[in-house]
């Protein structure tokens, strides 16, 4: 074994180096095959759709604090770009439903995977697991630029005629299909062709991580001393991988309908507008919401399982205390990976499938909240005793865990289809998923970049700027999301682009409750302000770091020159010890790195 | 820098890194395919009881050609084999060897894809005919006199279109009717009927074409994935198996992994068609 594995890595990296010309501008940051280039190109493409997603969704927010009035702020440039549909600075409700399901798309498929997944993913794991790069460099280099240039294509579909896709996140069929009949190319083929890059990009790297982490741990990084964090991209590759392939046979099937007029997803004798649809019919629009939301559901994981990595490394470093629970957390991330291959359709009570069908999905969707509530568990133990550091990455890391907690809870009454009778649709279930991925996975994300970035640049950020970050942040995430609540449960539905005001089941106070949520919308807007300024100011004049491990931690990423060389590890690393020895009794400091000789 | 194990397996594994990540492809590419089988499923299950083409949405029975369909999933099969036969050629070092069985190989690739074209041309030039008295007949179309040419989708018709163009009358070839159901033909009546319906007293006009019914658009869709998968295969094959095969002098055990790799993909290919042909042919 040990010849076999010590062919590689920095020795030869330094002697390369000598006989190779430092690559150009292009082969170094556009088109590097080297995985923590890719990963900051995935984490600065994600961080700008992040924004544009908000930006879309602030226009929303504003237009319905005023229904019927201009949008403020935004009005003038949104007739400027949009033209028709934005017509006085009003939004058309065509164009509000747009920016609804481009919200949506965009900070899912856009921003959140590619950031967590891609981002970090490509970043971290091949450092924590000890590898010199991905197993395969060059796939990795055509999973971004998949993954860029369908982004291009969702941005672009703002632009043709008819207006980008208006159906949803979700493109629920038939009305994806007949609301844009008889123009082929509109806004949701680009959306289609747009997801079909997204997915291939998506499977690219799923195939690529799995492989890494299965084949190029290093000697003596068996399964159980991998950090958290790597089982939870593993898991979440596993997710990716087998869950993104229907989604992509259903896109195909709607690119069909949309394009050469089969009926997939086309019921017999359709009628749009007082008219048959000129179909063949027979096709069963139930099928596409089992194909997405065979997707949608491992997508939800998608989203949480890294940040929940992240958060156990953060919370792990800076409460110096071994992660409680570290095996139990390890196979209940297994679970649920298992699991939520078999809860998809606690997304469709409503479609009249029938009652069997609907009560082993609930069953199933209450088996997975069961492993959730053990990981999250373990991580609240972890505090217990510990003398926590609230620096920024922790305190991301820490409010993560009651965040996604209510993101959590308030999902179980979506889960049992009695009370999902009443609940589905309304604006409880966005208060419910932004709870799960906004102050949830966007917490544990920022926890991630602030912890990360004196690694990848050699310089801390400024910890002023992140504190007034975080404490607005969380604030304002609160303020936008908790009123929400009570708006589902006074009957808002979603998806009203006058805010309710026309819609007899919404009283007063639920549509009152939608000026402050513009207002708190405000101010999380602001709080982003002293991020984005932090982000640039620290990579040029931030704090320096001292040695390669400035926060003290045990895990492999902190064993090599920061920021890390091509090829990485200056010497094969060897590892001997489990991944959290914090405050071990006796050490001489309170942490031993993995690959401290025993 | 160097990746390990790109040629070498890893011990506590036993794989090298790139037969890991075809066997992960694989399995999505299964999850992409059980997709588009169970969407197959779904659409027959609740289709209207009733054959097509008697019943508008029923679903049709023994409509493709099996003989073809048989001679292809031979052919499919025998591929399989050959590209066995080039990778254990490799691991013998018979470069020449090697090079014989890809280039069957190949042949059998693009004859696959002959094949399948030709039988594309089949249903693009085939078509349904409902009359408003009732009357339903399968056949071939023949507008002002015209017959259409190989893979000239510009020649499909229907009854939009020939409203649209003012088309009076077309000539129509009915096929000999078919006993009650299933693949087999009437000995007795096996003459071609030919008709001359007006445009007006057509109550529906199709080619068999994905747009018609259901079942031609999820038979086109899966059959053409498959295809493309196959072209695709042949494509990297071809390529391995002559410029590709430089390799094979400096890196030979890496190249031979590579075949490998490729004939894993190939032999996915085919196991689909195994299961696509019942479905669509037979069943």
């Amino acid at each position: 074994m040990s010849t076999a594995t010590s062919t590689q890595h920095a020795s030869a990296h330094g002697h390369e180096a000598e006989h190779h010309h430092e690559p150009g501008f292009w082969q170094k940051y556009v088109f590097s095959t080297d995985h923590k280039v890719i990963g900051i190109q995935y984490g600065l493409t994600s961080l700008v759709f992040l924004l544009f997603g908000f930006l879309l969704m602030l226009c929303m927010r504003l237009q319905l604090a005023n229904p019927g009035k201009p949008v403020a702020i935004f009005g003038n440039l949104l007739e400027t770009i949009l033209g028709e549909g934005a017509k006085g600075g009003i939004m058309s409700a065509d164009l509000y439903n747009s920016f609804g399901a481009m919200h949506g798309t965009i900070m899912v498929f856009l921003g959140v995977v590619p950031l967590a997944f891609g981002a970090f993913g490509n970043y971290v794991t091949p450092l924590q697991i000890g590898a010199p790069d991905m197993a395969f460099p060059r796939l990795n280099m055509a999973s971004y630029h998949l993954f860029f240039w369908g982004g291009v294509l969702m941005l672009g579909s703002f632009f043709v005629p008819g207006g980008t896709a208006k159906s949803g996140w979700t493109s629920y069929s038939p009305l994806a299909t007949v609301a844009e009949f008889g123009r082929p190319f509109n806004g949701q083929t680009l959306w289609l062709i747009g997801m079909v890059l997204l997915i291939s990009s998506s499977l690219l790297g799923a195939v690529n991580f799995i492989t890494t982490i299965i084949q190029l741990r290093t000697k003596g990084m068996s399964w159980m001393r991998l950090p958290f964090f790597v089982w939870a991209q593993f898991v979440t590759g596993f997710l990716l991988l087998l869950a993104f392939p229907p989604l992509e046979a259903a896109g195909i099937l709607q690119l069909m309908d949309n394009l050469l007029h089969t009926s997939f997803f086309l019921p017999t004798g359709l009628v749009v507008g007082g008219e048959t649809l000129p179909v063949s019919g027979g096709g069963s629009p139930l099928l596409w919401q089992h194909l997405f939301w065979f997707l949608g559901h491992p997508e939800v994981y998608v989203l949480i399982l890294p940040a929940m990595g992240i958060v156990a490394e953060v919370i792990a470093n800076n409460t110096r205390k071994p992660l409680w629970g570290y095996k139990s957390m390890v196979y209940s991330v297994m679970s649920i990976g298992f699991l939520s291959f078999i809860v998809w359709a606690h997304h469709m009570y409503l479609t009249g499938m029938g009652t069997k069908v609907s009560t082993f999905f609930q069953t199933t969707t209450m088996m997975i909240s069961i492993p959730s509530v053990i990981i999250l568990t373990a991580l609240f133990i972890s505090l217990w005793g510990g003398s926590i550091r609230f620096n920024t990455p922790m305190l991301f890391a820490v409010s993560f865990l009651p965040m996604f907690g209510i993101g959590g809870l308030t999902g179980l009454p979506l889960g049992f289809n009695a009370s999902d009778i009443f609940l589905h649709d309304s604006y409880y279930v966005i208060g419910h998923f932004h709870y799960v991925v906004a102050p949830g996975t966007i917490f544990g994300l920022f926890a991630g970049i602030y912890y990360w970035f004196p690694k990848m640049t050699g310089r801390r950020m400024n910890e002023v700027l992140g504190q007034i970050h975080f404490w607005l942040s969380l604030v304002g995430m609160n303020l936008v999301f908790a009123p929400m609540f009570i708006q589902g449960i006074r009957g808002m539905s979603r998806r009203m682009a006058d805010g309710g005001t026309t819609y007899f089941g919404a009283d007063d106070i639920a549509i009152h409750l939608n000026k402050s949520i513009t207002h708190s919308a405000l101010l999380l807007a602001v709080a982003q302000i002293p991020f984005i300024i932090n982000l640039f100011l620290s990579i040029k004049s931030g704090r320096k770091v001292e040695g390669d491990n400035p926060w003290g931690a045990t895990t492999l990423d902190w064993a090599t020159p920061t920021p890390p060389p091509h090829g990485n590890f200056a010497t094969e690393p060897v590892v001997y010890r489990g991944p959290y020895e914090y405050s071990v009794p006796g050490a001489p400091a309170d942490f031993i790195p993995q690959d401290r000789k025993p | 820098m160097e990746i390990p194990y790109t040629d070498k397996a890893r011990p506590d594994t036993g794989l090298y890194n790139a037969k890991v990540g075809i066997w992960l492809f694989l399995a999505s590419e299964i999850m992409l395919f059980g997709a588009l089988f169970s969407s197959y499923i779904l659409l027959r299950v609740q289709a209207p009881l009733g054959d097509w083409p008697a019943m508008r949405l029923g679903w049709p029975h023994g409509l493709l050609n099996i003989p073809i369909g048989t001679f292809n999933t031979a052919v499919l099969i025998t591929s399989s084999v050959t590209v066995v036969m080039a990778w254990a050629s490799l691991k013998m070092g018979k470069l020449a060897a090697f090079r014989r069985y890809m280039v069957v190989t190949l042949v059998c690739a693009f004859g696959f894809l002959g094949v399948k074209s030709y039988e594309y041309n089949e249903k693009f030039t085939h078509y349904e005919l409902r009359l408003k008295s009732g009357e339903v007949y399968t056949g071939h179309l023949a507008v002002n006199g015209k017959h259409p040419g190989f893979w000239s989708l510009s020649d499909i018709w229907n009854l939009d279109r020939l409203n649209k163009e003012k088309v009076a009358t077309v000539e129509f070839v009915a096929d000999p009717k078919k006993e009650s159901h299933g693949a087999k033909h009437a000995e007795a009546s096996h003459e071609h009927v030919t008709l001359k319906p007006k445009v007006a007293d057509i109550a529906h006009l199709d080619a068999f074409i994905p747009r018609n019914h259901p079942f031609f658009a999820i038979y086109f869709t899966i059959t053409a994935l498959h295809g493309l998968h196959v072209l695709g295969g042949a494509l990297v094959m071809g390529y391995f198996a002559f410029p590709g095969s430089r390799m094979w002098k400096t890196k030979p055990e890496q190249f031979t992994n590579r075949i490998e790799v490729v004939g894993l993909f190939w032999h996915f290919v085919d196991l689909v068609w195994i299961f696509l042909f019942p479905v669509v042919y037979l069943l």
